[in-house]
């Protein structure tokens, strides 16, 4: 059993998107530490709503770390200083009894604050309209193997594939890049023979949205990497880079 | 023109004009290095370049990658900036992989600039702007010195402590930028992958590490002997 710890939470609080948000500090008691970060801040809000208070607005769907819709960033790191999970598998065994936890919205043009720690990434959503995917007739499905992928190739679009586009890369760039999303959403399709077809019109058409929505530019500082919930490497941009170039030498 | 007008496009400006400038530093290290050996034979370096028409346009293609690399460093800050949006964190992490250098490229890129215009100001103006402006002597420290005296310049120049410090200041700042610059350059260009990437940052280390050590020896050497 985990035992139970007291701390200080900072929050930041903001109306709306143009309203100015101010941090809020509530005190939390004897949270056990196996309660997840996301079941603490509900701890909180229905003691806020039994209050009469307004509760504290923040992203979540599936709590088990594959929808992408959790965020917030907890003690300077978009998920948390735990490495390679997303908040809610976050659980406040890793905090410290007595510790101020400073919870932030991703912060980013991109990302504009919509309520206290809600930010719209409907970007991504339209980054991914612009070419993530393969236009191919389905039809009926095709005979096994008839298609043969190697392991290597299969584990490298697997990997690029775990990207749950939650924002985390672009949270913790200086540069409000957006290029591991974008990169690992480019990969995933560019390595694989169905997705190899479009690669060229893919890299342009998503990394030029990219670019319009208001993303900065790179500069490989690795942070992204770095702070990943699904530990995507830097190795995607690398390929969106070549890809990129490629088709751009080609026209 | 996506070379201007897309992300990627812009960074490859940055990776090429940053990889040739590394090429330049190269053969500039190089050449240095003779001057530690025979000063006759650094004069004589001094001399088939100076303001000959193939070293003339040599520096202009030089001033112009280097004039390049900095507008496009400013622009892409500014652009960055603006992407990062108005509100800072209030609590700001760090990560172990993020390396300093890769965060502070423009602060240590402005310290190499001054570098260079104190480099410019110590040499350029004494040996290839004198030869341009025929005159025939400049003085240097109260010395009369010839614009193909290369070697002779040098050691005016590194008697001087405070020379020799803000030189090796210099060179420590652009040890920093290129320990980022090398590997990120070729990462920008697509040249990268699981393996490479390690090997990359070994190899930019390296080579960054041999090159500045090689400028630092100069000014080493040459401020020991005026002790």
């Amino acid at each position: 059993m985990d035992k139970n710890i007291s701390f200080t939470l900072k929050i930041w609080r903001q109306k709306s998107p143009k309203a100015k948000g101010a941090f809020a500090i509530y005190e939390m008691k004897d949270i056990p530490g196996d309660t997840s970060f996301l079941e603490m801040l509900d701890i909180l809000n229905e003691d806020l709503v039994n209050k009469g208070e307004e509760p504290v607005v923040f992203d979540h769907d599936c709590r088990e770390g594959i929808c992408g819709m959790c965020s917030l960033y907890i003690n300077g790191h978009p998920h948390g200083p735990e490495g390679a999970v997303t908040t809610c598998q976050l659980f406040m065994r890793k905090f410290k009894d007595g510790e101020t936890i400073t919870v932030e919205p991703w912060r980013s043009a991109g990302f504009p604050v919509i309520k206290d720690l809600i930010v719209d990434r409907t970007s991504y959503d339209k980054i991914i309209q612009a070419g993530g995917y393969v236009s191919v007739n389905t039809g009926a499905p095709e005979d096994a193997n008839t298609c043969r992928i190697s392991k290597e190739v299969a584990d490298e679009a697997m990997d690029s594939a775990s990207c749950i586009g939650c924002g985390a890369c672009v949270a913790a760039c200086k540069n409000g890049s957006a290029m591991l999303f974008v990169s690992a959403k480019v990969s995933q399709l560019a390595v694989l023979p169905q997705g190899k077809v479009e690669a060229a019109r893919r890299a342009k058409a998503m990394l030029s949205k990219m670019d319009e929505l208001g993303f900065g530019n790179c500069t490989n500082t690795r942070a992204c990497e770095a702070e990943c919930p699904k530990s995507i490497s830097i190795i995607n941009i690398a390929r969106l880079n070549r890809e990129y170039i490629k088709a751009k030498l080609k026209d | 023109m996506w070379l201007s007008n897309s992300s990627i496009g812009r960074k490859v400006v940055m990776s090429v004009t940053g990889l040739a400038l590394v090429l330049f530093l190269t053969f500039h290290m190089s050449m240095n290095l003779v001057a530690l050996f025979s000063a006759d034979a650094y004069d004589m370096i001094c001399e088939f370049l100076g303001a000959n028409w193939y070293a003339l346009v040599a520096t202009v293609g030089l001033a112009a990658l280097t004039v390049i690399h900095i507008v496009y460093a400013i622009w892409l800050t500014l652009l960055n900036r603006k992407a990062r949006g108005t509100e800072r964190y209030a609590v700001q992490g760090k990560a172990e992989e993020v390396s300093w250098a890769s965060q502070n490229m423009l602060v240590l890129g402005s310290i190499v600039v001054l570098g260079i215009a104190l480099h410019l100001f110590n040499f350029w103006y004494n040996m290839q702007y004198a030869e341009i402006a025929e005159l025939t002597n400049v003085t240097v420290a109260g010395t009369a010195v010839g614009p193909t005296e290369g070697a002779k310049l040098i050691e005016l120049t590194f008697a001087s402590p405070v020379y020799t410090v803000l030189y090796l200041v210099w060179l420590t700042a652009l040890w920093f930028h290129l320990t980022h610059g090398f590997w990120s350059a070729l990462h920008t260009l697509g040249w990268n992958n699981k393996l490479w990437l390690k090997r990359w940052q070994v190899v930019g280390n390296a080579y960054t590490t041999l090159v500045i050590l090689g400028f630092a020896v100069v000014v080493i050497v040459f401020f020991l002997k005026s002790l």
